[in-house]
């Protein structure tokens, strides 16, 4: 698998400290949904740097979109974020990753947990559901600081309420929306339990998210009985910090 | 080379030899797992090697212990593109594991705790390059990092250093494992940037 170039074709701000870049590739073979892609950047003296994200578009849309969460210190993120334009050139390799996909081949349920901008690769699991008509039984659980810190909440909303085979779940840390039903609070081993499927469902599950984050859910749920060969999960974390 | 990425001027340009095409520095420690963390006891814990006739040579964990033991200094390079330089470990050689295995096969198959996989050849495992390793930092290896013992193969990139190690069972042919069977490449040499197939 090589480089192959790409141009930005379309930037969307997502919060004020990410943004979702769609990328035009050459003979982009599409992909699945969870997978990720390699991007590399070069600079006018041939200084490369690659890094990976998670494809952020519907499985369906053929489309290759990435959602991209700024790095206080980070190298690459700083410029899909706040420098990057339409027209601008880099380049592609991917896409990447069997495990962590969701084929959209069965109908069984699926449970994904996600958090931060761990949402990622599960938006674009939702997206592909939604988009193919699935009548998998799908379940989100997002863990995140806040509203205005949620990535794709309007979209979130709007599809948990068009489509009857999806259940959204907000587990606001920090701050919540004006008369939301529950206050801020952490994830914890009880309030993980009464929104995920429960083992009898045999859904499979997909977490995502910081390695903290992914560590405790993980065993909070293989100690509820959920066998963990069902349990695939991703992480990021220990490159950067996210502010 | 003409093509570059408009008002990208980069900041981590090194120069470091010991950083292998594509990788960029990391001082943390990041985890990597394809599902939750294996919880293993010390007391349950077994470490076997099988060979192509069927023998198994088995160590439990105070066998295991009681083996001569090195201390290891090297550089990890993870597929995902960071490096962490300097790392140090503690851990018993696969030389010495493998000192009283008679085996003609050339390669061979890790195995760990919860069901993770790994091919690597023999020659990857001899001449002092690869341990089953149980301290990091001189501490003891923590569950997340692939605790009580991982294999540690540092020449090749990370994923082969398969966490939760329990066995490892020699191959005639060179089958792939979990990562490679999606989509990583069989060797997995970082130098020669060997990442995906």
């Amino acid at each position: 698998m090589s480089f192959s170039p790409a141009v930005v074709s379309a930037v969307r701000a997502e919060t004020d400290n990410s943004r979702t870049l769609t990328l035009d590739v050459d003979g982009w073979p599409g992909h699945l949904a969870g997978q990720h892609v390699d991007i590399r950047l070069t600079a006018e003296d041939g200084y490369t740097a690659v890094r990976s994200y998670s494809i952020a578009s519907s499985a369906d849309s053929k489309a290759l979109e990435v959602t991209v969460d700024k790095l206080v210190d980070g190298e690459v993120s700083p410029y899909l974020v706040d420098g990057a334009d339409v027209g601008d050139r880099l380049e592609v390799r991917g896409p990447a990753g069997g495990w962590f996909v969701w084929p959209g081949t069965d109908d069984r349920p699926v449970q994904l947990i996600g958090g931060g901008s761990g949402i990622v690769p599960l938006m674009a699991m939702i997206r592909s559901h939604g988009d193919a008509g699935s009548t998998a039984p799908f379940r989100l659980l997002y863990s995140v600081r806040s509203p205005t810190s949620a990535l794709y909440f309007a979209e979130l909303m709007r599809r948990a309420v068009d489509d009857e085979h999806l259940r959204v779940d907000f587990a606001f840390t920090r701050e919540t929306p004006p008369d939301w039903p529950t206050p801020p609070h952490r994830l914890t081993r009880d309030t993980l339990e009464e929104s995920v499927y429960p083992p009898e469902d045999m859904a499979e599950f997909f977490i995502c998210g910081s390695t903290p984050f992914v560590e405790s859910v993980a065993n909070w749920l293989v100690d509820a009985g959920h066998p963990p060969e069902r349990i695939k999960t991703e992480r990021f974390g220990g490159i950067g910090v996210s502010p | 080379m003409g093509f570059f990425s408009s008002g990208f001027s980069g900041r981590g340009r090194s120069d470091n030899p010991d950083l292998p095409p594509g990788q960029y520095l990391t001082e943390s420690f990041p985890v990597l797992s394809a599902g939750p963390t294996p919880r293993i006891a010390t007391d349950d814990w077994e470490f076997t090697i099988a060979t192509e006739t069927g023998k198994v040579h088995r160590w439990n964990w105070a066998e295991f212990r009681a083996l001569p033991a090195e201390d290891v200094t090297t550089d990890i390079h993870c597929v995902t593109s960071w490096s962490k330089l300097g790392t140090g470990w503690r851990g018993v050689s696969l030389d010495t594991l493998f000192s009283g295995v008679e085996t003609s096969a050339e390669f061979t198959m890790a195995h760990s705790y919860g069901g993770y996989t790994t091919n690597v050849p023999l020659d990857d495992l001899l001449g002092g390059k690869a341990w089953v390793a149980f301290d990091f930092d001189g501490e003891a290896l923590e569950p997340e990092h692939g605790g009580p013992a991982r294999l540690l193969v540092p020449h090749l990139y990370f994923w082969k250093s398969a966490k939760w190690v329990r066995g490892i069972r020699m191959m005639q042919s060179d089958d792939p494992g979990f990562w490679e069977q999606n989509g990583y490449h069989l060797r997995g040499d970082p130098w020669l940037e060997q990442r995906y197939w």
